[in-house]
């Protein structure tokens, strides 16, 4: 029976345009940052309430991992906005929502109320979609 | 807003009775409004940030105990140190060591601790990624 979630990815176009994002602005916590050689780099961050899931910062490089060919499609696919890459929670989703657009996050959608909960949506700086929610009470 | 006052003011001395008077409230309704939004008490929200930022400047920087606890608020090291070891379960000195020990043994044997879905995909692998045993 599997019981958790531990380890999840999202794939980005830089570490560190991603670390300013997702530090800075969201105000995840850095779970570890640690240069693996070749500059590829081992970044995963958590979400300040939800320490025990790991969300690894997956920079999309021609290298060990990817050919030049199939890292510049994938990098076209991410800019383009292809990839919806979760949902986040919070508690009250206006002071959120006007948090970070304060900090210059990019909203595509201010809050809404819709049958599952009350939903914005925005943009990472890569161009990764992600729903910022606060459930119904 | 007051998160964010406290957000980007933690290393000061922030009195949260004069916060609740900016926000227009009084004491006892600017807390239930805070914890309503964000889950803590403004005092328990500061203490997270605090510790939060204390965590970081001990993975990242070369500052040491005593400089990180004033950078972060705190004007007392035994306190500081004590209220570290009580939220965190271990003294900063032996988090410090710890995450030093940790990230050494991820860049040279990372087989251990990451993930080989992760690792695997991204050729670090014990063929050609170099492990000191």
């Amino acid at each position: 029976m599997i019981t958790k979630l531990s380890h999840t990815v999202i794939y980005v176009l830089n570490h560190d345009s991603a670390y300013e994002f997702y530090v800075n602005k969201l105000g995840f916590k850095v779970h570890t940052d640690a240069p693996m050689g070749e500059g590829e780099r081992w970044l995963t961050i958590a979400a300040p309430e939800q320490e025990n899931l790991e969300i690894t910062l997956m920079e999309i490089t021609e290298g060990r991992k990817y050919t030049k060919e199939s890292a510049e499609q994938l990098r076209k696919l991410i800019k383009d906005g292809t990839f919806g890459f979760g949902v986040f929670e919070t508690n009250d989703i206006n002071a959120t929502y006007e948090e970070l657009k304060g900090k210059g996050v990019e909203f595509i959608k201010p809050p809404t109320k819709e049958f599952y909960a009350t939903e914005a949506l925005f943009k990472d700086d890569s161009g990764n979609w992600f729903s910022l929610t606060e459930r119904q009470k | 807003m007051a998160k964010l006052y406290i957000d980007n003011h933690f290393a000061d001395n922030i009195d949260i009775e004069n916060v609740a008077i900016e926000s227009h409230f009084s004491k006892f309704d600017f807390i239930r409004q805070f914890k309503r939004t964000y889950g803590k008490t403004p005092y328990n929200y500061l203490k997270k940030v605090r510790l939060s930022k204390a965590e970081e400047l001990l993975k990242y920087s070369n500052l040491s105990i005593k400089e990180v606890c004033f950078s972060v608020g705190y004007s007392s090291i035994s306190s500081f140190s004590g209220l570290f070891k009580k939220e965190i379960g271990i003294p900063p000195q032996e988090f410090k060591k710890a995450f030093e020990k940790r990230t050494d043994m991820i860049q040279h044997k990372p087989l251990k601790y990451i993930p080989g879905c992760f690792a695997e995909k991204n050729g670090w692998k014990k063929s050609n990624f170099k492990e000191v045993e």
